[in-house]
């Protein structure tokens, strides 16, 4: 119950939020702004759900950002100056993400340095790839790429749920079934609890640490693909600060950021509420589009403090043996 | 118990191991026979090789020489790990499980049952049912581990390493934290396991569990051993010599002297209708210069609680409080240490030590803090009082340099109490002063208690050993579910009648 209690209050506030929303707008509650709500966020979801592991176990991905704008130039490129064929880009891409991740995880495991660092490093070098390959701004103009643009499923209400919408619901939920129901998942629970005690059970705590950073940017390469069907371009300068967003998305959906405790679903939610704020004050029209990051700074605040709260209020005596039945 | 053990092969059997650090012999030549069934005491003070015989058994560090046998076959483990696989499970003191996963993930962490990839949770939590109650437990294995208690965490860990199929279980100091309903519970596990062929070797510092619970005993002293015995054949004093190694000074046995019946001295620090609701329920407490007034009580039951609000480390929400005569206020630990009180927490390691600083530093801060930012100790001056106490406390090795996270359990301790003499206190107040640490060491802070009192310092000092606190205090106040219960004076600190008060079922007059 209290490891369910930040997800239900960061889903309470996300449809308290929804409803005051269509009070005050009557177009607010409506299949099209729902879809756009998950077409909108679908990069940031998508990267968040790795980020989801990430901080479970512990850790911090600072690289996500620049690994999507790497994979964006670099699929420009190969699509429009090299003629490869989109989807043989896509899989090359996730192979480099993919090594790229394992190489973090590696670093972190056997140098034993912290993640931060060592992501940070990652942050420079996947930015400063990106700059190298191009620094301006190349359009994708792909047949595969107007098409997946033309295609959607038409809800009731004029919503139409796009490709890149349902491809952010699947990896929600391949991530959920990942971390919920498989050895591995359990495996990220128990290293935010202690790397120490983990390895002493037994759980290759190597191998799991380079997975879970593999997995982070390999969905952020995923990502950044993403990013290219939403916005037809790869660009050097895409996607800048967008760790930030992700890790205050998990933050909000009730992750704790020292590990060891968190939900796929919330980080789902903490999206939503990013979403949220956006398509607000895209309502609005006259706030300045600013008003996202202090209205997310205020929540992620609120947020960091509601946890702290649990944490103290946890910190009580633990109960008595009960039930112990000697005999 | 399990004698008569009917194989001839023992089930783990150590020859000639040795391990040296930088030169220095930690072990030197140690044998140790575990027979099927046995539940066998690994005794030794700190320092005499103990926790490196183990690290050295289970290939947490690898020997220089020796043989390691199980059931007649030799093995040479690389890691804990490696020791798990073969057979061999150990159960630290700060039990190493995941705090924040549930029972069941912990007991099946690495080996759920699984089905196409995905963990079966319905079959995990109900072999974990199975397994628990096999060890008398029946709880919601579904709850995160943090939201029991240690022995609870103990026992869990425990079935793990036997479920893992351990033939052989090796217990480091488990019972340190547990209150003795709860070690009881743990003896009744480790009887059944014993008989089940299950060999266990249990190190303590407690002798009365020694005596309790095992079939026999070896004892290590400075990284040789001694001998092995059979329990039941060993007198006491016997064991204690061999573990010193010298005559026991039997400080511990007898009840102290009354050097000052309580009516002679004034008053220091007198607590009147104190209390905080929901914490401690209000207490009369009076402590007089010279004297030694013992906290006892079980786990729990409030004796840390009642020091903690006496050094304002908690604010009291009702009662008065009078130092040396005129009404005070302690609401925080600087006013505390205003009035002239020093607090030792039980936890050492967590309140106490800053384990990364020097024994200097960690010395000096209670007076540094005493005396503000704007006056600083010189390092001359610093240095002085750090080497009177290393040579008044016999901190050893004596070196005011050392990070003093890198001494073992009682020298930290004196450290410790260095600390709170160099700020000349009143009051002292001591939580749990021997907890962990060696016999030896344990008679040297007994020692060092009387002769503070016999200074004319007041002592307030909680202990969960009753023989130890008999051999100090000249009151002791009993508690039980936090409160106050019983004040015993005179020829009434004896540990039947303190016993008796814990034990008592209606709560007696204060």
């Amino acid at each position: 119950m209290n490891r369910l209690l930040p997800v239900l209050v960061t889903t309470a506030v996300f449809l308290v939020g929804f409803i005051i929303c269509s009070l005050q707008y009557p177009n607010f509650a409506s299949t099209r702004v729902v879809a756009n709500l998950l077409t909108d966020n679908a990069f940031l979801g998508i990267v968040a759900v790795g980020m989801t592991f990430v901080i479970i176990s512990g850790g911090i991905d600072l690289s996500v950002g620049s690994v999507i704008g790497f994979t964006t130039v670099f699929l420009a490129l190969a699509i429009e100056r090299h003629d490869v064929p989109p989807l043989v880009a896509f899989a090359l891409v996730l192979v480099i993400c993919a090594a790229f991740g394992a190489a973090m995880g590696a670093a972190i495991q056997y140098f034993d340095l912290p993640p931060f660092i060592v992501t940070l490093a990652g942050l420079f070098l996947a930015r400063g790839a990106s700059f190298l390959m191009s620094t301006e701004s190349i359009a994708i103009n792909a047949p595969l790429y107007s098409d997946i643009a033309g295609y959607a499923i038409r809800l009731p209400g004029g919503g139409r749920l796009t490709i890149i919408a349902l491809m952010m619901l699947a990896v929600f939920v391949a991530g959920g079934v990942l971390l919920h129901f498989t050895r591995f998942g359990t495996n990220v629970y128990a290293l935010g609890g202690s790397r120490a005690s983990t390895a002493l059970m037994g759980v290759r705590v190597g191998a799991t640490t380079i997975r879970i950073y593999m997995l982070s940017s390999v969905l952020a390469g995923l990502s950044g693909i993403v990013f290219t069907f939403y916005t037809s371009a790869g660009y050097s300068l895409s996607a800048v600060g967008v760790e930030l967003d992700t890790i205050a998305a998990v933050v909000i959906g009730g992750t704790m950021l020292t590990g060891g405790y968190g939900f796929v679903f919330g980080t789902f939610v903490g999206v939503l509420i990013q979403g949220l704020i956006q398509t607000y004050i895209t309502f609005d029209g006259s706030l300045s589009s600013w008003w996202t990051k202090i209205a997310t700074g205020v929540l992620l605040f609120a947020f960091i403090a509601f946890q702290q709260l649990l944490v103290v209020l946890a910190r009580r005596p633990p109960r008595r043996v009960a039930g112990v039945v000697p005999s | 118990m399990s004698e008569g053990v009917s194989s001839n092969t023992p089930l783990l059997e150590v020859r000639g191991l040795t391990k040296s650090f930088a030169g220095i012999r930690a072990l030197d030549g140690v044998d140790l026979t575990l027979r099927a069934g046995e539940i066998h005491a690994l005794l030794g003070e700190n320092g005499a090789g103990k926790s490196t015989l183990i690290k050295t058994i289970t290939g947490v560090l690898r020997r220089d020489a020796g043989t390691v046998s199980l059931d007649g076959s030799p093995i040479a483990p690389h890691s804990a790990e490696e020791a798990a696989t073969a057979g061999i499970a150990t159960v630290y003191q700060e039990v190493s499980l995941l705090p924040n996963l549930s029972v069941a993930q912990n007991l099946f962490l690495g080996r759920q049952p699984t089905r196409f990839g995905f963990v079966r949770e319905g079959e995990t939590r109900r072999r974990a049912r199975l397994l628990l109650r096999d060890f008398g437990l029946d709880i919601d294995v579904t709850a995160p581990l943090d939201s029991y208690s240690v022995a609870v965490r103990h026992l869990t860990a425990i079935a793990r390493a036997v479920d893992m199929s351990a033939r052989v279980l090796i217990l480091d100091e488990p019972t340190a934290s547990l209150d003795a309903n709860e070690v009881e519970i743990l003896f009744t596990v480790m009887r059944k396991l014993a008989a089940r062929g299950i060999g266990i070797v249990f190190v303590t510092h407690f002798l009365d569990q020694v005596y309790a619970v095992t079939d026999r005993i070896t004892v290590l002293r400075n990284g040789r051993l001694v001998d092995e015995r059979l329990t039941a054949e060993l007198p006491r004093m016997d064991l204690v010599r061999m573990m010193l190694g010298r005559e026991l000074v039997e400080a511990t046995a007898t009840h102290r002297e009354a050097v000052s019946p309580t009516a002679m001295s004034e008053p220091y620090a007198v607590f009147e209708n104190f209390g905080k609701s929901g914490y401690v329920a209000p207490f009369d407490l009076t402590v007089r210069g010279g004297e030694v007034v013992g906290l006892a009580g079980l786990l729990g039951s409030g004796r840390t609680e009642t020091t903690r609000l006496v050094f304002g480390v908690e604010k009291a929400d009702q009662g008065t409080v009078t130092i040396a005569g005129k009404p005070a206020s302690i609401s925080s630990p600087s006013e505390a240490v205003g009035h002239g009180l020093g607090y030792c927490p039980e936890e050492r390691k967590t309140e106490g030590i800053v384990a990364d600083l020097t024994v200097r530093e960690n010395i000096v801060l209670a007076l540094q803090a005493r005396r503000g930012v704007m006056r600083p100790l010189s390092r001359r001056e610093q240095d002085e009082i750090a080497n009177k106490f290393i040579r008044l406390l016999d901190i050893r090795p004596p070196d005011p340099e050392r990070p003093i996270g890198l001494l073992s359990g009682g020298n930290q301790q004196k450290a410790l109490l260095a600390r709170w003499l160099a700020t000349e206190p009143r009051l002292l107040i001591l939580d749990e002063p021997t907890r962990g640490i060696d016999v030896g060491a344990h008679a040297e802070i007994i020692r060092l208690i009387r002769q503070l009192c016999a200074d004319g310092m007041a002592l307030l000092v909680v202990s969960s050993e009753l023989e130890e606190i008999v051999a100090y205090a000249d009151r002791v106040i009993v508690l039980r579910d936090r409160a106050h219960v019983a004040c015993l004076e005179g020829d009434a600190v004896n540990e039947p009648t303190i016993l008796a008060a814990i034990a008592a079922d209606t709560p007696q007059a204060a």
